[in-house]
C-alpha cells in the first residue's frame, strides 16, 4: 500500500484518432413535425417548440406541443383502437405487429442511432451498439409473450388494463419508448405516450415504424410536449395505467394525482447507486466496470453507479488507476465513433451539473478532472472525480443525473452495506469481489432493485428492471414487468 | 357479590408495541361495547406518538425478521395458528359479542381466521420459486430475480371483519417477510388484543408486529406521511378519506394498497395480491467465464 498521493493526470500515451465521424446523411428530419394521433400526423394546438442538437446548439427541428385537447384526442383514439381492434384482436396476431416492430427497428437501426445521438448528444457507438440493438430486443421479446400471458404466473386468464398514458426521460429516448410501449402493446393495451421535451426525435420516427408495419391507427399514440402536455396524459380521466420514468420529484406529484383514481401506477424514478470495490477485486476490471458505470451516457442514467465505495486498502491504487484510464476517455462529436462521452442533453442539465459540483467542492471533496479539449459550442462537461466525499456531502445523496462520481471509503463489509443503504433511493448497486460468499451476502442486504456483480450498467428485456425505496415502483422486463399492464383475476 | 359464583377476573385491554404491553402514552383510552352497546372494556387509545413509537419497533425488527430463513418464518406463523387454537374459545367470545355473531358464526369465522393463517405460513417458503426467476438474458450471465420484502408496512385494518379480517391483511405482510405496524377496527379492537398475547408467546420477534386499537382516520395520516414507513394498506381507511392518505403516501414514494370499494367477503380464496402488493424485486447479474 502506498501512501503518495494519486499522480495527476497524464493522458496515457495513446494513438492519435483521426475524426471517424458517422454520416449523417442516413437521417431525413424534417423540418417541422405534427402529433402522432389515430395513425396521422396532425397539428398540435400549441406553440411549437425547438428541438436542438446539443453537441452544436443547432436547431434540427419544430415540434408540435400537445394541449390538454390534444392528449384528448390521443386518449380517444387510444380507446377506440382498444375497445374496436387491439383488445379483440387475436393474441397472436399483436405479436407479429410486435414481431414486425422488432424487425423494421432492425431495418432502420442505423437510422435511429444516428437520429437519436444528434438529438440526444450521446456517443454513437452507445445508441448503435446499446439504445437501438436493446429497444428492438424489447419489441421482439415482447411479442413473444402476447399469446403466452396464460402462462405468466398471474392468473389463468389476465386482461389488458385499457389505455396506457406513459411519460418518458430524455437519456435513453427510444429504448425508454421501446420499455413502455412493447409489454403495453403485448398486454393488449393501448397508449398514449408523452416523449420527453428535448428528446422527440427517434418517437416521431417510431410512429413511421408505426405505420410501416400497418398497425392499426390508434394503438400507438405520441404526443409530444413538455411537463404541462405530460400532467395532461397523466390527468386524463380515461387513462387506465400510467407509466413513467423521470425524477423522484416529479414521480411524487404524479402518485399524487393518480392518488384516489382507478389508474394503475408504475414509476422508475431517480438513484444514488453504490458500486462497491472490495480490495480483492480485479482493480483493472473494477475500474473498467466504474468507468462504465459513471461514465457511460454521460451519466444521464439514473442507476448509474454515482458513488464509489471503495475498501480503504486499495483506495489510492484505485483512484491512480481510474485517474489513468479517463486520461484516455475522448470527450467530444457524438457521431465520432472513436467519442467514449456525448454532450449534455440540454443547458439546464449542464446548469444542475455544475451546480452539484460546486456545492461538492464547497462542502469540501476535492475535484479532479482530466485535461481535456471541450468543443467551444454546445452542452459539455468533463468527466469529473470527487475524491473525500462523505455521507453528509449533497454530491453523496443528490442525483446528479451527470458525469461526476464521488468517491467513499469504507473498512468492513458492514460499513460497506451502510453506507450504500444509506441513501432514499435504492435502484441499482454493483459489487466487485473475487469471493463469491462475499458477492451473495452482500447482494442480499443491499436494499436495491438491480444488483450488478463483477459488471454494471448491464440491461435486457428478460431482466427485471426497477427500484426500492424512492426509487419508484414496479418493474420493467421479464415475467415481472407484464404485471404492471395486466389485471389478473384476483385484483 | 354474595352467594358461591366466582367474581371474574377481568382483562385490561392494551397496545402491542415493541412486543411489551403498554398503555397509551397519552393516557387515553376509549369505552368498547358489544354489538349491542353493552360495556366490554376501555381500549387503549393509541396516539401519533404510539404511532411513531410502532414503527421504530417495526424498523428495528425488520433485519432480524427478513434476514430469517423461509423455513424459520414459516414454523413461527405456524406457531402462531397453534396457539390461535388454544385460544379459541376466547377469539369466540370476544367476534361473537364485538360482531353481534351466533356463537356458530363466530367459531366458523375464529375457524377460518386461524386456517388462513396455516395457509400463509405454508407460503414462506414457496414465494421466491412462484415470484422469482431466471432470466435468460443475450449474454454470459447468470440473472436471476428474488422477491424481497418492502420493509415496514402500516397496515389500517378491516373496521367490520374484527379477526378473520385483521389476519387476512396481517399475515400476508408477514410470510412475505415485512413488519407491520397495525392499527385495528376502532369499534371491534378486542380480538386484536388478544391476537397480540398470541404473538407475545409464538416465537414472532418483538416489533414484528405492533398493534395500536384507535382511530385509522386520526392515525392513517401520521403512518401515509411518515419517511419509515415503506408500504401502506389503506383498507381500514375512513372510505372518504382513502385518497388523502394515498396523496400522503406519494411524498416518500409508498406502495399503496388501495382499499376495495366495500369491505370483501374475507373468507374467499386470497390469492396472492397481498403478498405481492408489499414485495420488492431485486434482480442480481453475475458474468458466468473461466
Amino acid at each position: 500500500m502506498t501512501l503518495t498521493p494519486p499522480s495527476p493526470a497524464q493522458p496515457a500515451a495513446v494513438f492519435e484518432y483521426a475524426p471517424a465521424p458517422e454520416s449523417r446523411s442516413i437521417v431525413d428530419i424534417a423540418p417541422s413535425y405534427g402529433l402522432f394521433i389515430d395513425g396521422e400526423f396532425v397539428d398540435g394546438s400549441g406553440e411549437a417548440m425547438k428541438t436542438v442538437n446539443p453537441a452544436t446548439e443547432e436547431v434540427l427541428s419544430e415540434v408540435a406541443v400537445g394541449t390538454d385537447a390534444d392528449v384528448d384526442r390521443a386518449v380517444k383514439a387510444a380507446r377506440r383502437a382498444f375497445t374496436r381492434v387491439w383488445g379483440p384482436m387475436r393474441p397472436a396476431d399483436r405479436g407479429k405487429y410486435l414481431f414486425r416492430i422488432a424487425r423494421l427497428l432492425q431495418e432502420r437501426a442505423r437510422e435511429f442511432a444516428v437520429l437519436e445521438s444528434l438529438d440526444n448528444g450521446k456517443p454513437i457507438r452507445e445508441s448503435r451498439d446499446v439504445d437501438v440493438p436493446l429497444a428492438a430486443a424489447h419489441f421482439f421479446y415482447h411479442a413473444g409473450w402476447a399469446d403466452k400471458l396464460e402462462h405468466a404466473g398471474l392468473g389463468p386468464a389476465p386482461r389488458p388494463l385499457g389505455v396506457a398514458g406513459q411519460v418518458i426521460p430524455w437519456n435513453f429516448p427510444l429504448l425508454m419508448l421501446a420499455w413502455k410501449v412493447a409489454p403495453a402493446l403485448a398486454t393488449g393495451n393501448t397508449v398514449v405516450l408523452k416523449p420527453a421535451e428535448t428528446t422527440p426525435l427517434t418517437a416521431l420516427l417510431f410512429a413511421e415504424v408505426c405505420r410501416q408495419a400497418d398497425l392499426p391507427p390508434g394503438v400507438v399514440n405520441i404526443v409530444t410536449g413538455a411537463g404541462d402536455t405530460g400532467r395532461a396524459v397523466v390527468e386524463h380521466d380515461d387513462v387506465d395505467k400510467v407509466a413513467f420514468t423521470g425524477s423522484t420529484e416529479v414521480g411524487r406529484s404524479i402518485a399524487r394525482a393518480v392518488a384516489g383514481t382507478r389508474k394503475k401506477l408504475t414509476l422508475e424514478l431517480g438513484g444514488k447507486a453504490a458500486n462497491i470495490v472490495f480490495d480483492d477485486a480485479p482493480i483493472d476490471q473494477a475500474v473498467e466496470g466504474i468507468v462504465q458505470g459513471i461514465f457511460f451516457n454521460q451519466g444521464h442514467v439514473c442507476c448509474a453507479g454515482s458513488r464509489l465505495l471503495v475498501q480503504e486498502n486499495v483506495h489510492d491504487e484505485v483512484i491512480a488507476a481510474l485517474q489513468r484510464r479517463l486520461g484516455t476517455l475522448r470527450v467530444g462529436d457524438p457521431l465520432d465513433k472513436n467519442t467514449d462521452l456525448g454532450a449534455i442533453n440540454s443547458a439546464e442539465q449542464l446548469a444542475r451539473i455544475r451546480e452539484l459540483s460546486d456545492i461538492g467542492e464547497a462542502e469540501g471533496a476535492t475535484r479532479w478532472q482530466p485535461s481535456c479539449e471541450l468543443p467551444d459550442r454546445g452542452f459539455w462537461f468533463p468527466p469529473t472525480v470527487f475524491t473525500g466525499v462523505s455521507a453528509a456531502h449533497r454530491i453523496a445523496r443528490d442525483e446528479v443525473f451527470g458525469p461526476v462520481l464521488s468517491v467513499l471509503t469504507f473498512r468492513t463489509p458492514d460499513e460497506a452495506i451502510a453506507k450504500a443503504n444509506n441513501s432514499t433511493y435504492g435502484l441499482s448497486a454493483g459489487i466487485w469481489s473475487e469471493k463469491g460468499s462475499r458477492i451473495l451476502a452482500i447482494a442480499d442486504k443491499l436494499r436495491a432493485g438491480v444488483v450488478w456483480a463483477n459488471t454494471f450498467n448491464q440491461f435486457d428485456p428478460t431482466s427485471p428492471f426497477g427500484g426500492y425505496k424512492q426509487s419508484g415502483y414496479g418493474r420493467e422486463g421479464g415475467r415481472h414487468g407484464l404485471a404492471a399492464y395486466l389485471r389478473s383475476e384476483d385484483q | 357479590m354474595i352467594g358461591n359464583e366466582r367474581l371474574a377476573v377481568r382483562k385490561t385491554y392494551k397496545l402491542y408495541l415493541g412486543g411489551a404491553f403498554p398503555r397509551s402514552e397519552s393516557g387515553r383510552t376509549y369505552e368498547v361495547t358489544d354489538s349491542k352497546g353493552a360495556f366490554l372494556a376501555n381500549a387503549a387509545w393509541a396516539s401519533r406518538k404510539d404511532a411513531r413509537d410502532a414503527v421504530v419497533a417495526a424498523r428495528g425488527a425488520f433485519a432480524k425478521w427478513s434476514g430469517a430463513t423461509a423455513y424459520n418464518r414459516g414454523q413461527v406463523l405456524y406457531r402462531v395458528a397453534e396457539v390461535m387454537e388454544g385460544r379459541h374459545v376466547q377469539f369466540c367470545e370476544e367476534v361473537a359479542a364485538g360482531e353481534g355473531l351466533s356463537q356458530s358464526k363466530a367459531r366458523a369465522a375464529v375457524d377460518a381466521a386461524i386456517d388462513r393463517w396455516v395457509w400463509y405460513a405454508g407460503w414462506t417458503d414457496k414465494l421466491a420459486a412462484v415470484l422469482g426467476s431466471a432470466n435468460p438474458v443475450a449474454g454470459p450471465y447468470f440473472d436471476f430475480s428474488l422477491p424481497e420484502p418492502t420493509g415496514v408496512v402500516a397496515v389500517l385494518a378491516p373496521q367490520r371483519s374484527s379477526l378473520l379480517g385483521l389476519v387476512s391483511v396481517l399475515a400476508p405482510v408477514l410470510a412475505s417477510g415485512n413488519t407491520a405496524v397495525v392499527v385495528t377496527s376502532k369499534e371491534r379492537p378486542l380480538p386484536a388484543v388478544t391476537l397480540g398475547e398470541v404473538l407475545a408467546t409464538s416465537d414472532v420477534p418483538g416489533g414484528v408486529v405492533n398493534l395500536l386499537t384507535g382511530d385509522a382516520g386520526e392515525l392513517g395520516p401520521w403512518l401515509a406521511e411518515h419517511d419509515d414507513v415503506d408500504a401502506i394498506d389503506l383498507t381500514g381507511a375512513p372510505p372518504a378519506r382513502a385518497m388523502e392518505f394515498e396523496r400522503e403516501a406519494a411524498g416518500s414514494i409508498k406502495r399503496v394498497l388501495r382499499p376495495p370499494a366495500t369491505e370483501p367477503d374475507w373468507s374467499a380464496d386470497p390469492g396472492l395480491t397481498r403478498m405481492r402488493a408489499f414485495l420488492e424485486t431485486k434482480t442480481v447479474w453475475h458474468p458466468k467465464g473461466f
